[in-house]
């Protein structure tokens, strides 16, 4: 390949890239992600047992480097003989769906209706961005928490309740982002060749505030991952014998005395997962926003 | 100044208002009979009538909303369910726990926060720097209801350092005046039992703290190098300054600005993200109530604690606007 001399000519796409790829926090979180979503996509085949059979004769069988511990279950057993190290394996498939559905559903709702907001401008800018207030007046988790109170505890009730309470970050962006883009030329000369509004916010606007949007989208996995253990932990989300992270850590809590690891072996998944999410995150802020920059 | 403070008091109106349609719909948008849901299957046909006439179940949502409206003005959050106290009474019994647990967490979180936030900036790049800075994205990627339960298994079950729950233990007597119960010791002088309040938060306020500190931490952080980038410190180095002077006398004032800010943002989120912490904890504050509301099926309470955390919610980040507006000039002149 030929390299590029001129540095003018360099697309900042690149600069971008290449500033990312220098971040070595930034490089360890994509690592991280990497084999969290390795992990969920190929579990069958890397699970040793299966997660939800349980076996009387393995009951609370410790991690290997324990006393009494086996190469058999290398993470140990719970209280039903299931297998821990599979149990995590299979978790990864059910928190990386979590994060994709519910911040899905925030991304998708959060940026039509921030685009319409900072587009239309006027009324129904307010209306929008005060329905925001709205939801942003409640602390998140609480809000979380009562949602699937009402509409019942399910994994899926768990990931349509994040999703909402995700809505106004992303609609909060979007309006900054199109705001500031409304102003601009290539905006002017898309409405002078007559290109319809919905062309215009979709095709020309949108594309250009994709940076800050996907920043908050590496970084809402990490808190969706975390807010649908929380659920799962006070029994509103996965129910068992779903092998989600924080419903495991609920269970070990009443074995805390007689089998630690049951317990404290999920959160460090859990801390795992998000913190590759968030290291990322971190290095693609500083990569795609140049106001922070130092 | 005035005119900037009746304007986000009047801006907080619409708000708060939304809040309370939010609260309301919360129970007819749920699939079933409302008063079947707050009175659960087996309650009696009588029950059920005289709760349909009292909230005006048979009348038109509008007008629904006008009678809960109104009840809310007076002060009336309604009756539990299963106590059949006012949720209200319950509400006042239970907030000062939530309090002395919030703000003992936050003292703990700006005291180490700030200091480590300090410490990173004016030694950036450091290796204390790197180890603060990813201890803090550590901080904020943990499950704290997970950290509660290793913390209490370390500390508790382990070591027997710290009582596993609840705020007093069943011995210690107390008079309650404030129901801050370490300020009641205070002042009552009974200094057993502070000594026994004090150790029963110990663990559930450092398991809240670890969040709000991990942003304290990195938000001191950076707005100090910001702030130690400027000319005038350049000046004041000059000057001959000792190094301490410059750091804590000239710059630490400007930095802590947006420090200020953060921190009672984070302290009206500790309000809410208390209800893990209390569960775990047995901690008898709004959080757990609420949390166990939920577990009952006590829509009553569920319904007059949501509308109550928001309200404080939407009143402390008022404050926080104001401050600073108080404490940064610049801005109350837009």
């Amino acid at each position: 390949m030929k390299k590029n001399k001129n540095p003018e000519d360099r697309h900042p796409f690149a600069d971008q890239m290449d500033l990312l790829w220098r971040n070595k926090t930034a490089v360890a979180g994509l690592l991280i992600i990497f084999l969290f979503v390795v992990t969920a996509l190929f579990a069958p085949l890397l699970s040793p047992h299966n997660p939800v059979e349980a076996s009387l004769y393995d009951q609370l069988k410790p991690p290997v480097w324990y006393e009494g511990g086996s190469l058999r279950h290398i993470l140990g057993t719970d209280d039903l003989g299931r297998d821990i190290l599979s149990r995590i394996i299979y978790g990864a498939r059910i928190s990386l769906l979590v994060a994709v559905a519910s911040v899905g559903i925030a991304f998708f709702i959060g940026s039509l209706l921030g685009s319409l907001a900072g587009y239309y401008k006027g009324l129904c800018d307010n209306l929008i961005m005060r329905a925001m207030d709205i939801v942003l007046a409640f602390p998140h988790i609480l809000l979380a928490i009562v949602m699937v109170a009402y509409l019942g505890p399910s994994l899926r009730n768990a990931m349509i309740a994040i999703g909402i309470i995700y809505v106004p970050r992303f609609a909060r962006i979007v309006r900054g982002s199109v705001l500031e883009e409304c102003g601009k030329d290539y905006v002017t000369a898309a409405r002078a060749i007559g290109a319809g509004d919905l062309r215009i916010i979709f095709l020309a606007i949108f594309p250009n505030c994709l940076g800050p949007l996907i920043v908050q989208t590496t970084l809402g996995f990490a808190s969706a991952i975390l807010d649908a253990a929380a659920l799962s932990f006070l029994g509103l989300g996965a129910q068992p014998p779903t092998p989600e992270w924080g419903a495991m850590i609920a269970m070990g809590r009443s074995l805390i005395l007689r089998a630690w690891w049951v317990m404290t072996i999920p959160g460090l998944a859990i801390l795992f997962a998000v913190l590759g999410f968030n290291l990322f995150g971190d290095g693609l802020r500083d990569a795609l926003d140049p106001r922070l920059r130092d | 100044m005035l005119p900037y403070v009746i304007r986000r008091i009047l801006i907080m109106i619409p708000t708060l208002l939304g809040v309370s349609v939010i609260v309301f719909l919360m129970l007819h948008a749920t699939p079933g009979d409302p008063a079947e849901l707050l009175l659960g299957e087996r309650a009696t046909d009588s029950a059920i009538a005289e709760i349909r006439s009292h909230l005006g179940l048979d009348k038109p949502l509008h007008v629904q909303y006008g009678m809960f409206l109104k009840r809310l003005l007076k002060g009336d959050l309604g009756e539990t369910i299963w106590t059949r106290q006012k949720v209200w009474t319950e509400v006042k019994q239970r907030f000062p726990a939530t309090i002395e647990l919030s703000v003992a967490a936050m003292i703990i979180s700006c005291f180490f926060g700030m200091i480590f936030g300090i410490i990173s900036a004016t030694k950036q790049y450091s290796f204390f720097d790197y180890l603060s800075m990813v201890g803090a994205l550590v901080g904020v990627s943990m499950p704290i209801f997970w950290l509660g339960l290793v913390l209490m298994l370390i500390f508790s079950l382990h070591l027997g350092w710290l009582p596993m729950s609840g705020r007093l233990s069943i011995s210690t007597d107390l008079e309650f005046i404030t129901r801050f119960y370490i300020l009641d010791a205070m002042l009552t002088r009974n200094w057993p039992a502070f000594k026994d309040a004090v150790w029963h938060i110990i663990l559930p306020a450092v398991t809240l703290s670890t969040i709000p500190m991990a942003i304290v931490a990195r938000m001191t952080r950076s707005s100090m190098l910001d702030v130690l980038r400027q000319d005038y410190i350049k000046t004041a180095k000059a000057k001959g300054l000792s190094r301490f002077t410059v750091v804590f006398k000239h710059a630490l004032r400007n930095a802590l600005i947006p420090v200020v800010t953060t921190i009672g943002l984070q302290f009206g989120v500790l309000l809410g993200g208390a209800i893990l912490t209390e569960t775990i904890f047995a901690w008898p504050g709004v959080g757990k109530w609420i949390f166990d509301a939920v577990m009952q099926r006590d829509y009553m309470v569920i319904q007059g604690g949501t509308l109550f955390i928001a309200t404080i919610f939407v009143v402390i980040n008022l404050l926080v606007d104001l401050l600073y507006a108080v404490i940064n000039p610049r801005i109350s002149v837009q």
